[in-house]
């Protein structure tokens, strides 16, 4: 085993760059995620799904199916033994579908045999009794009269606006008006792992649920409403999560229902891990939007108006659509004052998959809108695209598009003339034969943590406890997936407690340990969970300081608790005694040296008629500056560099920040670019890797990641979460930086080199 | 139910010899009969790269290939490169470096540097990204990834 060797110090461990806690696991492939475990008589699971958007169920072949080799149980619809729900926002998602089936590849039936391949050869002899009945496929078309009604009385999950001032009056005394209409496509989050549950019936009429997953809470609520479980009979712990970006906020409480009801039916463990295919074919996905946009300036490049109806397309059930809607019209005019706003933005249901958490959460496809839009009024005003930002960029005491009055840690300016900095003179537009070299930025913003629109949800609880050996575990509420959570989180430890690095350990995140503590989104768990930690280990330091003032004869007001040691403050020599000893000396005298913390946000206000109020509690903020070069003889846009400036409050850790910028540029350049789910008539066609393209090292540009710090006082040692931002304006610097090569502006994502190269020939966007 | 296969093959230098069925993948193989959980599937299509493991010294996908067919043969995955208190080089870079985010590319990456980096000991970032292209990382963006390679070539080096 590897030894922890106690280091007795931590220099400035906040701003390191630490290794991450989980490398050496990582490195070695000795970490567990949720397919390397296996239990003795273990079930696995597969999933019978709709192959059509719309249809009436009328029945199976179930009993034929429990009769085949392996198989032990079928579970459908009727079986369920308590409600058949999983709840998200609303409670409009059955875990398996009854009556109606509404999108291609919704679960059905549940098969259980005794291994992998029986459940496979079982699901192939599967067969549905299933209606087709016509689809609403195109959201465009979802809210005609005529349309197929798939949700409520006019296929609208949510409306939502914001109004602000006058903009008839704005638009008629403006100087320029730009306008255009935006279309951006679906995007997988192609997380690495594919999702994965294992349930396990305990024997005293609990259960236990391990998996892939961001959100312990959600899965367990949604195995008790399935089961008809109490909450407290439900444990739910995560597994190691090799990567989610929003991709496992919601659906792993369906998947988790579907290996739960196959344990519960049989009595059985039951491991479910999805194929790639259906995987793509049934998680959710980022929302297509259709946005139309229109904004307006003044002679001096200020921003008076900005008007925007769009909607995003919510699939087939309501899931995160009412809250992605409403982060989406939170940040639908960018970092920007605008006195005159409005806004009408609809989630609407279709027959297709339903759509749901993705970095940035309904914030990429309206900014793509904003930036693309910021760059046409310069044009047309003839301003440099860096100068009108620079003109209507927020900064402290300006009001958001919410009406929100900005009163610290806005690094907006800042990020931008970092970025030009860096960034230097622009490459000559001649780039060689057949080759055109732009350059294209965007500056945008992203309000941290739930804010209003999920205010209820805003608290994290944590636990410490410092053991007699001098180390430490701590145990939160939300979850690490990749994005460096539980390193950040022991570096806070370490810190607050004096204890080194690497003899602090975070426990798995499971519901036993800590009280709900909401979800692991919005860029939340550093700020959260760190306030939580902080809150924690407060009680503990002074125990410590306490027990130590007695030992050094000193008051614990002049003590200070630093580097594996406490020391006493004006003394001349100051004079010391080693925490080992201090913490000796607790359980001598049986002192309690573990304790919570507890942390909820404040002070967010949403008014949902005119869309004002305080929004986030703070917002990071950045700018990306991009240069690419088009090959006009085969339409393939290259990236060929991205400056990209983000203030985070305080990096805890630098490496960290760096990746999250790194990873989160390259997916949005993978959105510009490269993805595309294409879905025929409600029907998914391209369900695995080969078919559906993320960047690989050789598309990946040269990334300078530069970091801003304009500390937020509400953050663990002034952090911001902005784990999301990388992504979110990347597309539209692209798109920018295309159309200042070829004169040509795409309006529509992914730039493929197919609409490139028909836009050269036809000299106009498609 | 088909004939089994009287399978002997070499993996992590140690020896196992199970009696498989034909259609049984190496991937498969190697994660549930003799328990070698550290290669990863993410595709099962020969796509991701995260199953690659190295066959008598050649990184191939192991979701590709048939456990059958390494009858005879060597096969290394990542909990034959080093263990967790004796890193081989490659992933000491990475563990220095945050060369991973979620992992789960990561052992899939190890492997197939291996073979690459003891015949270029002193690679361009062209190469190495060349080197990687089959390996998808959805996490990182691949720039941390590629300091760890620099940082691992120095180590070898060395
Ligand atoms: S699992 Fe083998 S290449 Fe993806
Ligand atoms: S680190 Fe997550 S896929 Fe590479």
């Amino acid at each position: 085993m590897f030894k922890v060797m106690k280091t007795q110090s931590n220099p400035s461990l906040i701003g390191s760059r630490v290794p991450r806690s989980d490398a050496r696991a990582k490195v070695c492939g000795t970490e567990k995620f949720i397919a390397d475990y296996s239990l003795p008589g273990m079930l696995h699971v597969a999933v019978i799904r709709s192959p059509v958007p719309c249809g009436e169920l009328r029945g199976s072949n179930r009993q034929y199916l429990e009769t085949l080799p392996g198989v032990v149980a079928t579970v459908f619809a009727e079986d369920i033994p308590g409600e058949n729900c999983v709840p998200i926002v609303w409670r409009d998602m059955p875990a398996l579908a009854t009556g109606k089936a509404k999108y291609a590849g919704e679960p059905v039936g549940l098969i259980g045999a005794e291994t992998a391949e029986a459940a496979r050869r079982a699901l192939a002899m599967a067969k549905l009794d299933i209606h087709p009945l016509q689809a609403v496929t195109d959201p465009e078309k979802a809210r005609d009269n005529d349309a197929l009604k798939v949700y409520g009385e006019d296929n609208v999950f949510s409306h939502l606006v914001i109004r602000r001032g006058n903009i008839e009056k704005a638009f008629a005394e403006a100087a320029a008006v730009v306008e255009g209409t935006y279309r951006t496509p679906y995007q997988e989050h192609a997380y690495l792992e594919p999702q994965g549950m294992l349930a396990i019936p305990e024997g005293d009429g609990s259960i236990t649920v391990m998996g892939s997953m961001q959100c312990p809470f959600y899965v367990q609520s949604a195995v008790a409403t399935v089961l008809g479980l109490p909450l407290a009979k439900v444990r739910v712990i995560q597994a190691a999560t090799g990567g989610a970006f929003g991709g496992k906020e919601d659906v792993p409480s369906l998947v988790a229902t579907q290996a739960a009801l196959i344990a519960w039916k049989t009595g059985r463990p039951a491991r479910l891990i999805y194929s790639r295919e259906e995987d793509i074919i049934s998680m959710s996905k980022r929302h297509p939007a259709v946005i139309h946009y229109r904004s307006a300036a003044d002679s001096a490049g200020r921003l008076l108006a900005v008007e925007a109806d769009y909607i995003l397309d919510g699939g087939a059930y309501a899931t995160l659509s009412p809250v992605v809607l409403w982060r989406s019209i939170v940040h639908s005019v960018g970092p920007y004052r605008c006195p005159n706003v409005k806004v009408d933005a609809r989630a609407v249901a279709t027959n297709r998959v339903p759509c749901g958490a993705f970095r940035g959460f309904g914030s990429p496809q309206i900014l793509f809108a904003v930036e693309c839009q910021m760059d046409q009024l310069a044009a047309k005003l003839g301003v440099e695209p860096a100068e009108i930002r620079r003109r209507n960029l927020l900064a402290v005491g300006d009001a958001t598009a919410t009406g929100q009055i900005l009163k610290n840690s806005v690094g907006s300016l800042e990020t931008l003339e970092k970025a030009l900095a860096a960034a230097g003179v622009a490459p000559s537009k001649e780039a060689g034969e057949g080759r055109r070299a732009g350059r294209g930025m965007s500056t945008i913003f992203y309000g941290m943590g739930l804010g209003a629109g999920g205010v209820h949800l805003a608290r994290t609880g944590a636990t410490v406890q410092i053991l007699q050996d001098g180390s430490a575990i701590f145990s939160v509420g939300t979850t690490e997936m990749g994005q460096g959570m539980r390193t950040v989180l022991g570096q806070i430890v370490a810190e607050e407690l004096g204890i080194a690095f690497n003899c602090v350990h975070m426990t798995p995140t499971d519901t036993s340990r800590v009280p709900d503590s909401g979800p692991t989104v919005a860029s939340r768990s550093t700020t959260m969970s760190g306030n939580a930690l902080l809150r924690a280990c407060a009680p503990l330091r002074e125990t410590l300081l306490h027990v130590a003032a007695g030992i050094l004869e000193a008051e614990s007001a002049n003590l200070v608790l630093t580097q594996g040691k406490v020391e006493t403050r004006g003394t001349n020599p100051p004079r010391a005694v080693e925490l080992q000893k201090v913490i000796d000396e607790c359980f001598r005298r049986r002192e309690c040296l573990a304790s919570e913390g507890w942390y909820r946000t404040e002070g967010t206000t949403f008014d949902r008629a005119t869309g004002q109020g305080d929004a986030y509690v703070a917002y990071a903020w950045a700018t990306n500056i991009v240069d690419i070069e088009v090959d006009t003889e085969t339409g393939v846009v290259e990236v060929m560099r991205i400056v990209a400036a983000h203030d985070v409050g305080r990096a805890v850790n630098l490496s960290g920040v760096e990746g999250q910028i790194e990873g989160g540029t390259v997916q949005g350049m993978g959105y510009a670019l490269l993805e595309e789910i294409l879905c025929q008539d409600g029907i998914i066609q391209n369900s695995e890797f080969g078919l559906y393209h993320i960047p690989t090292a050789e598309d990946a540009p040269k990334i300078e990641p530069i970091v801003v710090e304009k500390p937020f006082d509400g953050g663990p040692f002034g952090a911001k979460g902005f784990g999301e931002q990388p992504l979110m304006g990347i597309a539209p610097a692209i798109a920018n930086a295309v159309a200042d090569a070829i004169g040509i502006r795409f309006s529509e994502l992914p730039i493929t080199p197919e609409r490139v190269l028909a836009a050269l020939n036809s000299k106009t966007a498609i | 139910m088909s004939n089994l296969f009287d399978l002997a093959v070499t993996v992590n230098r140690v020896r196992y010899e199970r009696a498989v069925e034909p259609h049984i993948l190496l991937s498969d193989f190697l994660r549930h009969d003799i328990g070698l959980t550290g290669t990863h599937v993410g595709c099962e299509h020969g796509v991701c790269g995260a199953c690659t493991v190295l066959f008598d010294g050649q990184p191939v996908r192991s979701c590709l290939l048939f456990a059958v067919q390494t009858h005879g043969h060597e096969v290394t995955t990542v909990e034959g490169l080093g263990t967790i208190d004796n890193l081989h080089p490659i992933q000491e870079a990475f563990h220095e470096a945050h060369g991973l985010q979620c992992g789960f590319c990561t052992p899939g990456i190890l492997t197939t540097l291996v073979p690459f980096l003891e015949q270029n000991p002193n690679p361009s970032e062209a190469e190495i990204r060349a080197a990687i292209s089959g390996n998808l990382c959805r996490c990182t963006g691949y720039q941390h990834i590629v300091d760890a390679v620099k940082l691992a070539a120095e180590k070898m080096r060395a």
